[in-house]
């Protein structure tokens, strides 16, 4: 087989030399000299992007998980391998993204033996290690299968309940704690993002981020595969996006009228524009976008609101985490470029992983194409939306 | 009982024998260069600050209700019961949560180490437990820094304050801010500018409070939640068994 270098694999290979590169610096020069963090700056890029938006953006796995296996929701089953497999590989990719950003990565086990209980950063920690091994055990039976291995898989179905139940709960307390991790900072962050509700919007927007993120990969994959999409599941996932997003920027908006901050938003600033940019970008495209059934029901318009929304969570939790800290540090932080290249580096792996585990794995299943099931899932077109407890 | 520290700034002459004592006590370096820089770091623990013939120290507060202990994940922060707010190094993962959460921003990093350390006064825990003062404390040629109770350091900054109220502001900084502190600041200028963040914006809440409202709820949430979605998911199930018994009765029953 000969390997064509192609434009994709160019761009592959200089993102890995160059983190490759960064990682050098980072292990034997150490964080100074690798990132622009500092003392007032004690966080950087990596938390803000690597952990807060990784986290989040890998929360496709528990909405599938919870909308199928929880509620039942057949006409959802063909997106469900593929959200756990981003799942899977997101929470990996994070706790890759930790490994250059702890101090002393060597001694991340501590956690396990000296544990705080009061620390929030020590709940997320744990949750986020047994989850991912949750997510291992629900990414299992793709393995099986792929061998024909009939015992182990009748053996974790046997588990399978105990697996979501454990996975969601998981996932409701350690999507919400990122957000919890700010609330001790009440004079550090700008009031436009610190709030008490913080761990709800967390948990929110992870919600509205999870099936974006499905409708992106689904349709992504299926493009870079050449395989027909099921547009009815495509539109499902539009339809409770929505609703998603009216609950989370109805939460917003409640929680600007409670604090008595809606004069203070409107009022042009440096961070007033960052806020506007994430308004804008989570909430008022998509939402006007959506609310067009003509979107809605396209697939190219599904797509690019999905992909407008990714863009506002992720300006969210950059705003929380860099922008929201400006002021009060008095300066700016610009993240060094060797702090991209190491986040590129990730996702570069993340979607090298990914079409690597598609190519040899049964993450699409193949009885999805069957006239037979195809009228079965005709059949079972739903009407009413799920998810609606997404704000909770 | 707690021991704390009174730094009382019109007393202070700017000589910064404390940093140098600081750095005596700690293995820190000193010399002329590190006594020009007007900030902490992770090489100097505190630092006394000059705006014209005005003074001011900058030191870890060792709050009474320390944010830096409370977050650590693997508690490598304590409060030790004579008042330090201590740091056990071996503990340290490195996740700088301390830093992000100190309102004083107190901890600073070793950033060009390979296996960096998080620094901040430690209150010279083992001189306060041997009835010791602290270095700085006894090396201070004016009594602008001294050690004691803080029940009576409290007493004596009142005093202070009441035989020369022009001199002093009427404010004891560390009294109230975040739950109260070890250090206390007496001084005649706003110490907001020297660095120190305003009492209004660090409040009166013990920092670890504002976690600590969602961290205790978590033990009763991980049950209630788990049933709720333990319930969901048999419903649901059941919806579906019940569905396919009855179509399989209705089968039978037409096949009859």
């Amino acid at each position: 087989m000969k390997y064509k270098l192609t434009f994709w694999r160019v761009v592959f290979l200089v993102i890995m030399a160059l983190g490759l590169y960064s990682t050098y610096v980072r292990y034997l020069h150490g964080l100074g000299a690798v990132s622009n963090m500092s003392d007032q700056f004690p966080w950087g890029f990596w938390i803000g992007f690597d952990c807060l938006c990784g986290v989040m953006l890998a929360a496709g796995g528990f909405c599938m998980v919870g909308a199928v296996y929880l509620f039942n929701v057949q006409s959802l089953h063909s997106v469900v391998r593929p959200a756990v497999l981003t799942a899977f590989l997101g929470y990996l990719l994070f706790i890759v993204g930790l490994l250059f950003d702890l101090g002393r990565p060597w001694f991340i086990w501590h956690q396990l033996i000296y544990m705080n209980p009061h620390s929030v950063m020590f709940e997320v920690g744990m949750c986020v290690m047994t989850y991912t091994t949750v997510l291992f055990f629900e990414f299992l039976p793709n393995v099986f299968e792929r061998f024909n291995l009939k015992g182990p898989i009748k053996w974790i179905h046997k588990f399978y309940p105990i697996l979501i139940v454990l996975g969601i709960l998981l996932s409701t307390l350690h999507q919400s704690s990122l957000g919890s991790l700010y609330l001790i900072m009440p004079s550090k962050l700008h009031p436009f993002w610190y709030s008490p509700a913080l761990p709800f919007f967390f948990f929110g927007s992870a919600v509205a981020v999870g099936l974006a993120m499905t409708i992106f990969e689904s349709t992504q994959s299926a493009k870079a595969l050449g395989r027909h999409l099921e547009l009815s599941v495509l539109v499902r996932l539009g339809g409770a996006l929505l609703v998603a997003l009216w609950v989370n920027a109805l939460l917003r908006f409640e929680d600007y009228f409670h604090r008595g901050m809606l004069r203070e938003i409107l009022k042009p600033s440096y961070e007033a524009y960052f806020l506007w940019l994430e308004l804008a970008l989570s909430f008022v495209i998509p939402i006007t976008l959506l609310s067009f059934k003509k979107v809605r029901l396209s697939p190219g318009g599904l797509y690019l609101s999905s992909i407008v929304c990714l863009f506002g969570f992720i300006t969210n939790r950059l705003n929380v985490s860099l922008i929201g800290f400006e002021t009060y540090v008095g300066h700016h932080y610009m993240p060094k470029w060797t702090e991209f290249s190491v986040t590129l580096m990730i996702v570069a792996m993340g979607f090298f992983l990914f079409a690597l585990a598609v190519k040899h794995l049964p993450i699409f299943p193949a009885e999805e194409h069957s006239p037979q099931h195809l009228a079965r899932q005709a059949t079972m077109m739903p009407a009413t939306p799920v998810l609606e407890h997404a704000g909770d | 009982m707690s021991k704390a520290l009174l730094y009382d700034s019109t007393l202070c002459i700017g000589c910064k024998q404390c940093e140098q004592a600081c750095a005596t006590q700690n293995k820190l370096p000193y010399n002329d260069n590190i006594a020009a820089e007007e900030k902490q770091s992770e090489h100097k623990y505190t630092a006394v600050l000059t705006r014209g013939d005005k003074f001011m120290r900058r030191l870890c507060m060792h709050c009474e209700h320390p944010a830096c202990a409370s977050v650590c994940p693997v508690g490598a922060f304590h409060k030790t019961k004579e008042g330090p707010v201590v740091y056990d190094v071996w503990k340290c993962i490195g996740c700088r949560y301390c830093m992000a959460a100190c309102a004083f921003s107190q901890p600073k990093y070793e950033w060009g180490s390979l296996n960096p350390r998080v620094r901040k006064c430690i209150m010279c825990p083992e001189r306060v437990v041997a009835g010791q003062q602290t270095a700085c404390a006894e090396i201070c040629p004016t009594g602008a820094t001294k050690f004691g109770d803080r029940e009576d350091l409290v007493r004596e900054a009142q005093e202070r304050i009441r035989q020369n109220p022009s001199t002093y502001l009427n404010r004891i900084y560390g009294l109230h801010e975040v739950g109260g502190t070890c250090v206390l600041i007496l001084a005649g200028v706003k110490v907001e500018d020297f660095g120190y963040p305003a009492s209004e914006k660090i409040g009166d809440t013990p920092m670890p409070e504002y976690t600590g409202r969602v961290m205790d709820r978590v033990p009763d949430f991980i049950p209630l939640w788990s049933v709720v979605l333990g319930g969901i998911y048999w419903i649901s199930h059941r919806r579906q068994e019940v569905a396919a018994a009855e179509a399989e009765e209705k089968k039978n029953g037409s096949a009859r």
